[in-house]
């Protein structure tokens, strides 16, 4: 178990192509932390140079006290669990979670008790001789964990483990992950694109946008104070709602109607929204032509247009597409962004709600 | 058609003809599979053509080898005597015989082992080429293109005593190599381009097999072990073993059968006491020598003998092989 430090980590292909640059994560012992972005943003990469699978072309990783950048995967200390589980198909169970240890003298004895240990955990007790094509998808993921768990590892890196899963095993699996982790205390590093994944299971977040990171901290934060427009439309469900908006005066316009007092100055903005923190008035607010509900049971999602902009809003009223109705929001809830750069701007919003 | 007089015994017939009416028309069949065909029948008109190339080419054949395995044939082939299994115990009697099985055992492992081994070598190699991998692989495998006599005319030339190449090479190192006149000079040659024309076949299949290796699980053994030598024998190679065991089986069949033109360029018109397999003595004893019978008998002999071979791999190898 370890800290994990990356220090301006980057990485240019030979064609000059720049997968990830300029990444700074400092990870405490025992912290999760899950990478996440969209395809294509460099997170699995980031990945393959901390497990050692993709050379480091610019800065320091270090685990422990150790810098790793010229280590072999296997001298680096950590276990990976690979997205479609990436088992020895030729050896039993039993072998493929020891093969890591026989490899490093660890003593039979040693092995045969971490195995036993580990399978117990894993109630795979009873697949320890068969074959990985005789195990379900499940069955298969649990015998990756265990792979890594005998080890006893600095740290797990997890390539999205449980993408291969469908959606009911997803969910068990992925709180039986976290409890696992929470029980061993490793310090893991888990990649997935997954928003929901990412903000169940980690400590803390880094949301990463085309090789760079867009933002660090904890679920609720990156929830609450979105750093950018990218942060603020991959994380949550339903997206946020981005809409072109203008200060004038003082006053945070959209579509010609005043939405709140804000302290910024004038302008144009964009406006971000989350659906849950709109809510219906009778009068006044904003209005908006329903265009199609999303029925969901305990709430439901109404997409409209204000304007020719669209919004989600949460509700649990009977509106039906086509219907005009009136929206208002919290301005304590309001997120404002930079037109132009897309970073979030932070103003205090006078208290006072207007639409009365 | 059949089903008629055997249905007319119905009931009382015994139950092997039941079972014998019901195979004929597919009854027994899984009904599953049973859908596809009305009658017992038409399966078999559309393999007929395959059975026929088979038996025509195969069955008939080696029915004919071993039918005049019994008998002496006079030489112009005017009549021919039954001699019971004189043939054979001539064959196995003859020291000339026993010699060339023992080259023909030797010259098997040897080349085969050799044309598996440097095969396996630059597959695995050529599989980590990134750059250029495609002309690379390209001018390993145009070797197979080659069509064995003329492998085995540029391997002649190779070794020609006056002008060869690799005669010069081995005078470099203070041996006059001989080859056509001096047994193991011959074998050296033999072997040589017999192991050279067979590599390229071998690359082909290992380069696939490991290609076909998934790149996660190559991965995982990575940060499972450090030492690549290991990495390969635990894990690159046990996937690796149903290629291996295809072509092993693949290449013996090619070093007893195959390798005919090549020994036939190369030790063709020498003078005697030239090292050969059992397959080209079939020839020179039945085509050259006329000895119809002594050759037919050694040919069920070579039979019996691969058919043995084949059927030990498979029952003692593939056992210990993994099919992904």
């Amino acid at each position: 178990m370890a800290e994990l430090t990356l220090n301006a980590v980057g990485k240019t292909y030979s064609g000059g192509v720049k997968a990830v640059s300029g990444v700074d994560i400092q990870i405490s012992d025992g912290e999760f932390i899950v990478l996440v972005g969209p395809s294509g943003c460099g997170k699995s990469t980031l990945l393959r140079m901390v497990a050692g699978l993709e050379t480091v072309t610019d800065g320091e990783i270090h685990i422990g006290s150790r810098l790793v950048n010229q280590l072999d995967p296997a001298e680096r200390d950590i276990a990976m669990v690979f997205q479609n589980y990436a088992l020895y198909p030729h050896m039993t169970v039993r072998d493929n979670m020891a093969y890591g240890l026989k490899n490093r003298r660890t003593p039979k004895a040693e092995i045969e008790t971490r195995v036993a240990e580990a399978a117990r955990m894993l109630e795979l007790g009873q697949y320890l001789d068969r074959k990985p094509r005789a195990l379900s998808g499940g069955q298969r993921q649990r015998v990756a964990m265990g792979r890594a768990i005998v080890r006893q590892p600095a740290a797990f890196l997890f390539d999205e483990p449980l993408s291969n899963l469908d959606a009911k095993l997803r969910v068990s699996m992925r709180m039986e992950i976290r409890k696992l982790q929470q029980r061993l205390g490793t310090t893991s590093l888990y990649v997935t694109h997954d928003q929901l994944e990412a903000m169940t299971l980690a400590d803390r977040l880094v949301v990463l946008n085309g090789g760079r990171v867009e933002q660090i901290g904890a679920p609720l934060e990156v929830y609450r104070k979105p750093a950018s427009t990218f942060v603020a439309a991959f994380i949550g469900s339903p997206a946020m709602s981005l809409l072109d908006a203008t200060v004038e005066g003082g006053r945070l316009m959209l579509e010609g109607h005043v939405l709140a007092e804000v302290d910024h100055k004038a302008g144009p903005v964009t406006l971000g929204l989350r659906a849950e923190d709109l809510r219906l008035v009778a009068r006044g607010g904003v209005p908006m032509r329903v265009e199609y509900i999303e029925e969901l049971g305990a709430h439901r999602v109404v997409h409209g247009m204000v304007g020719d902009q669209s919004l989600a809003v949460v509700d649990q009223g009977a509106e039906a597409p086509g219907d005009l109705i009136h929206i208002a929001a919290d301005p304590a809830r309001l997120h404002l962004f930079d037109a132009a750069t897309g970073q979030r701007i932070d103003v205090r919003s006078r208290v006072g709600e207007f639409a009365r | 058609m059949t089903d008629t007089p055997l249905s007319a015994q119905g009931p009382t017939a015994p139950s092997f003809l039941h079972r014998l009416r019901d195979w004929w028309s597919g009854e027994t069949a899984n009904p599953v599979k049973r859908v596809q065909f009305g009658h017992g029948l038409t399966p078999w008109l559309f393999v007929l053509p395959q059975l026929a190339v088979v038996v025509i080419f195969f069955y008939w054949p080696s029915a004919q080898a071993v039918t005049s395995s019994f008998y002496i044939e006079d030489p112009f082939g005017f009549g021919s005597t039954f001699v019971g299994m004189e043939n054979y115990a001539d064959a196995l009697g003859s020291k000339e015989y026993l010699s060339t099985a023992w080259f023909t055992a030797f010259f098997c492992v040897v080349v085969t082992a050799l044309a598996l081994g440097i095969g396996l070598l630059l597959a695995v190699k050529a599989d980590k080429v990134i750059r250029g991998a495609e002309s690379y692989k390209t001018l390993l495998i145009s070797v197979y293109a080659i069509a064995p006599p003329v492998a085995g005319l540029i391997g002649m030339m190779f070794f020609d005593m006056h002008m060869g190449p690799f005669t010069r090479l081995f005078a470099f190192f203070g041996h006059e190599l001989r080859v056509g006149v001096d047994y193991w000079d011959t074998t050296i040659a033999l072997i040589t381009i017999s192991v050279w024309k067979q590599i390229p076949y071998n690359f082909i299949f290992f380069l696939s097999g490991l290609q076909s290796v998934p790149v996660s699980v190559r991965e995982a053994a990575l940060i499972d072990a450090r030492s690549g030598w290991r990495r390969f024998k635990d894990v690159t190679l046990p996937l690796l073993a149903p290629t291996a065991f295809f072509l092993l089986i693949i290449n013996i069949t090619y070093t007893m059968f195959d390798t005919f033109p090549i020994i036939d360029v190369i030790v063709k018109d020498k003078p005697a006491n030239n090292p050969m397999t059992l397959v080209y003595k079939v020839y020179l004893d039945g085509f050259k020598g006329n000895d119809i019978g002594g050759s037919s008998a050694q040919s069920v002999i070579l039979m019996v003998v691969v058919a043995a071979l084949t059927v030990l791999q498979f029952r003692f190898l593939e056992r210990r092989v993994h099919y992904g």
